[in-house]
């Protein structure tokens, strides 16, 4: 009743070829931005902030990437934790290296570098495709966690192998409080997430996407594997790459290899299938799957079981974390193997036709 | 159908969940001091974090049970790290406001350690790293929020080389020997380089670097490598399970184990009680305490918290190596309040930054130390603006199959090695952030 996109004309290529078709779909999106940007700044505290949000936007912009590699493109990679370690070791040595470089140019040539790097571990795409290629990208995050533990260089000859940056500042601004950080992430990731879904809408997008669904096929009808392949790769990396500069620079603020483990890879990957391959949107349910569902288990299981009168120990919550976790995964991809995704498609189309459904 | 079943329930239980975690926080406003208690009990390091959290928590405990700091009474909560510095620094976002502000934090982890170091002057929250942490951190006139209290890992460094070099029958002998340091691939195990390397170019020994990467259990290639080039002393800069597999493959390797020497964190039960005979004659640094099982402080906790059936963990394990350290490091953060209090209000609840003053100006004498039970435990220890670290005394002890068995005497860092290597590394560290260091006038506010 509500949601129909009945008496909405398009009377021109630009209306009809919109990312929201229907007026209610800008509506939303407008209203959930403006919350975003207004709304959350003004309501929310800062643990909710820094422990929650900015983490979620930062994997969501990492998540966008890896979708376009593994979602749109179909190459299966486990390097993508690789990537973000590339992406924020590259920005900061530019960082510290060359005196006076804009944060935001750091920033962009830390991904730039993270694309080189994507590009080069995925010439083997060329030749292998499914597990053997996700074998020869695990070389990739392996090989980033040597360099950077390895080759002092990388870490400004920290004694440590930590490195640390602050007084951030963009244009101007002074990027310090929780506040600051999150409206910068918001933003980047508004501004790459309108990109990514312009891509995949765009010729580029078409040919990942034929490539994905047969490989043999789009060659026959005059796409080059070796472009789409590796823009496919460069592309996802310098999403990958960018997330991890933010990661790094705006989350944590002093990082090891660690912070870019291959755990990190899985959790990218789980993000892109629990959420929905081959969708921007779906990287976006996937993120918040990951991060905000073990936290929220963490805090809410012990006020969960005082309810009953039990005091669950520490330990026990972790467990029970991994475990109420690991089901829904399975829930999750028994239920529906699309991904969240999916889920919210169907129930958008649902509530197009509610309140008569026949 | 399902579907909206589906949510319905979902919301339906978001809703319920909600207003129970909101619930709890509304009653705990009382006058409390508020400690977070971030470990793991959980993971790869789990064996070893669990004593050190036990050791804490029940010392927290026993501070209750004898009324609390000066009639304050403690309130305390715990989150889970597992040792990750991601999931760390939620937890420190978590407790930081909770229940009327943190009092401290502990992180017990030198990643964790590093990441909160940018975050805790921004909160006015002092970060306790004892014998762990950043080791440039004992400068507090850069570093004014960080408490590497009691040892760094430089001290360690440099008390192992102090160590071998009297086995050897002076550090003169160290000339042209091998020393292979084995180490956790994480700044934890980097730490110690730099003062080895140091010591090496001033006695002309030479330092091999054999990392091992997490969680440890993997070092077959690094023995071999031991094997090969047969390093006159191993040390060993372990955590977890890296130290007892370290202990098996010397033991198949047939690396003597009384040439290995590990650092405190790799000298506890859980390093060598599934190793046992196997890793007999094996000695690590202590920082000061090893297992105290008749130390008058156990027998107070044994009698106020076990005995009441509140202990948090096994009876056992009371007194033993890491327990002790948890219960030492609790014990600090406790005299810094009661320290702050002595200034800002006896019986008032102190605030992060006055408990911060109150830790830079503990001086625990041997008399206080004795009459709180910790006689035989440790040294007296006094800080100061310039010193966040307080004292550096160090023991050596060996296990001789069965339990842990001091087998040296009291040494200490030498601080004019390390003294200018402090300031060096700070004042980098000042340089990068574009800190001020504070002045004399400054510390005495």
């Amino acid at each position: 009743m509500l949601y129909r996109e009945n008496g909405q004309f398009k009377t021109s290529y630009a209306a009809d070829q919109q990312i929201f078709p229907i007026a209610q779909d800008r509506w939303a999106i407008v209203g959930l931005l403006l919350f975003a940007f207004v709304g959350i700044p003004l309501l929310v505290d800062e643990y909710l902030l820094r422990a929650i949000l900015i983490p979620f936007l930062i994997l969501s912009l990492a998540a966008l990437g890896v979708n376009i590699l593994v979602g749109f493109c179909g190459q299966i990679t486990l390097g993508a934790g690789a990537f973000m370690a590339v992406g924020a070791y590259a920005a900061y040595n530019f960082h510290i290296r060359i005196e006076g470089l804009p944060l935001l140019l750091s920033f962009l040539l830390g991904g730039l570098t993270a694309a080189a790097v994507g590009i080069f571990f995925g010439i083997p795409s060329l030749r292998v495709r499914g597990l053997y290629l996700a074998v020869a990208t695990l070389a990739a995050q392996f090989f980033t966690d040597w360099v950077f533990l390895r080759v002092p260089w990388f870490t400004d000859n920290a004694s440590s192998g930590s490195v640390s940056v602050s007084n951030l500042q963009v244009l101007g601004w002074q990027i310090a409080t929780p506040v600051d950080k999150y409206l910068f992430c918001l933003g980047w990731l508004v501004v790459f997430a309108l990109l990514a879904k312009n891509m995949t809408r765009s010729a580029i997008g078409r040919q990942w996407m034929a490539i994905r669904d047969m490989d043999v096929a789009a060659e026959v009808i005059g796409i080059r594997p070796l472009f789409a392949k590796l823009s496919a790769f460069a592309v996802s990396s310098f999403f990958v790459g960018t997330a991890g500069t933010l990661w790094g620079f705006i989350h944590l603020s002093s990082w090891e290899p660690a912070a870019f483990s291959v755990d990190r890879s899985f959790q990218l990957l789980f993000m892109v299938i629990i959420g929905g391959l081959g969708s921007i949107m779906g990287s976006f349910f996937g993120a918040a799957f990951i991060v905000i569902l073990p936290i929220a288990l963490n805090q809410f299981l012990p006020a969960f079981g005082g309810l009953f009168g039990v005091t669950i120990s520490t330990a026990g919550v972790s467990h029970a974390e991994l475990i109420v976790f690991g089901a829904l995964i399975i829930f999750f991809l028994i239920k529906e193997p699309h991904g969240i995704a999916r889920l919210w498609s169907t129930a958008k189309e649902k509530l197009r036709l509610w309140p008569f459904p026949h | 159908m399902k579907l909206r079943k589906f949510a319905l329930t979902a919301s339906a239980t978001a809703v319920v969940l909600s207003s129970l975690v909101a619930a709890p926080t509304v009653l705990a406003q009382a006058k409390e001091q508020f400690f977070p208690v971030l470990v793991y009990r959980t993971g790869a390091y789990a064996p070893n974090g669990t004593q050190w959290a036990n050791g804490y928590v029940d010392y927290l405990k026993l501070v209750n049970a004898k009324g609390g700091i000066n009639g304050v009474k403690i309130s305390f909560e715990e989150c889970e790290t597992a040792y990750a510095t991601d999931r760390g620094v939620e937890c420190y976002e978590r407790l930081k406001g909770k229940n009327g502000g943190a009092t401290v934090f502990q992180p017990l982890s030198t990643g964790v350690t590093f990441a909160l170091t940018e975050k805790a002057p921004v909160d006015k929250i002092p970060l306790i790293t004892a014998g762990y942490g950043r080791s440039e951190s004992q400068n507090g006139a850069v570093f004014t929020w960080n408490f590497p209290l009691l040892g760094t890992y430089w001290v360690g460094a440099e008390v192992a080389i102090q160590h071998i070099g009297k086995k050897e029958g002076g550090v003169a002998k160290l000339k042209g020997k091998k020393i292979a340091l084995v180490y956790h691939d994480s700044p934890y195990g980097k730490e110690p380089i730099p003062v080895l390397q140091e010591l090496g170019k001033t006695y002309g020994f030479e330092v091999q670097l054999l990392p091992v990467a997490h969680p440890g259990v993997e070092q077959k290639a690094t023995w071999l490598q031991i094997r090969q080039q047969k390093p006159d002393y191993v040390l060993l800069w372990g955590w977890g399970v890296m130290n007892s597999t370290a202990l098996r493959e010397a033991q198949s390797t047939g690396y003597p184990r009384d040439k290995m020497l590990g650092i405190w964190w790799a000298g506890a039960e859980p390093d060598v009680k599934d190793v046992a005979e196997g890793a007999k004659g094996y000695s690590a640094l202590t920082l000061q305490h090893g297992a105290e099982p008749n130390s008058k402080v156990v027998k107070e906790v044994l009698e106020q918290v076990y005995a009441k059936g509140q202990g948090t963990g096994p009876k056992d394990e009371v007194g033993q190596v890491l327990y002790m350290r948890g219960l030492l490091s609790a014990m600090l953060g406790v005299e810094g309040v009661r320290k702050a209090q002595e200034r800002y209000g006896k019986g008032k609840v102190m605030t992060g930054e006055q408990v911060r003053w109150g830790l830079e100006n503990l001086n625990l004498d041997q008399k206080t130390l004795d009459s709180m039970g910790f006689a035989g435990v440790m040294r007296p220890v006094q800080t100061s603006c310039l010193d966040h670290m307080g004292s550096s005394w160090v023991r050596v002890h060996t296990w001789n199959g069965s339990k842990w068995e001091f087998s040296s005497d009291w040494y200490q860092a030498d601080d004019k090695v390390l003294r200018p290597m402090v300031m060096l590394a700070s004042s980098k560290y000042a340089d990068e952030k574009k800190l001020k260091p504070r002045t004399p006038e400054e510390c005495k506010k």
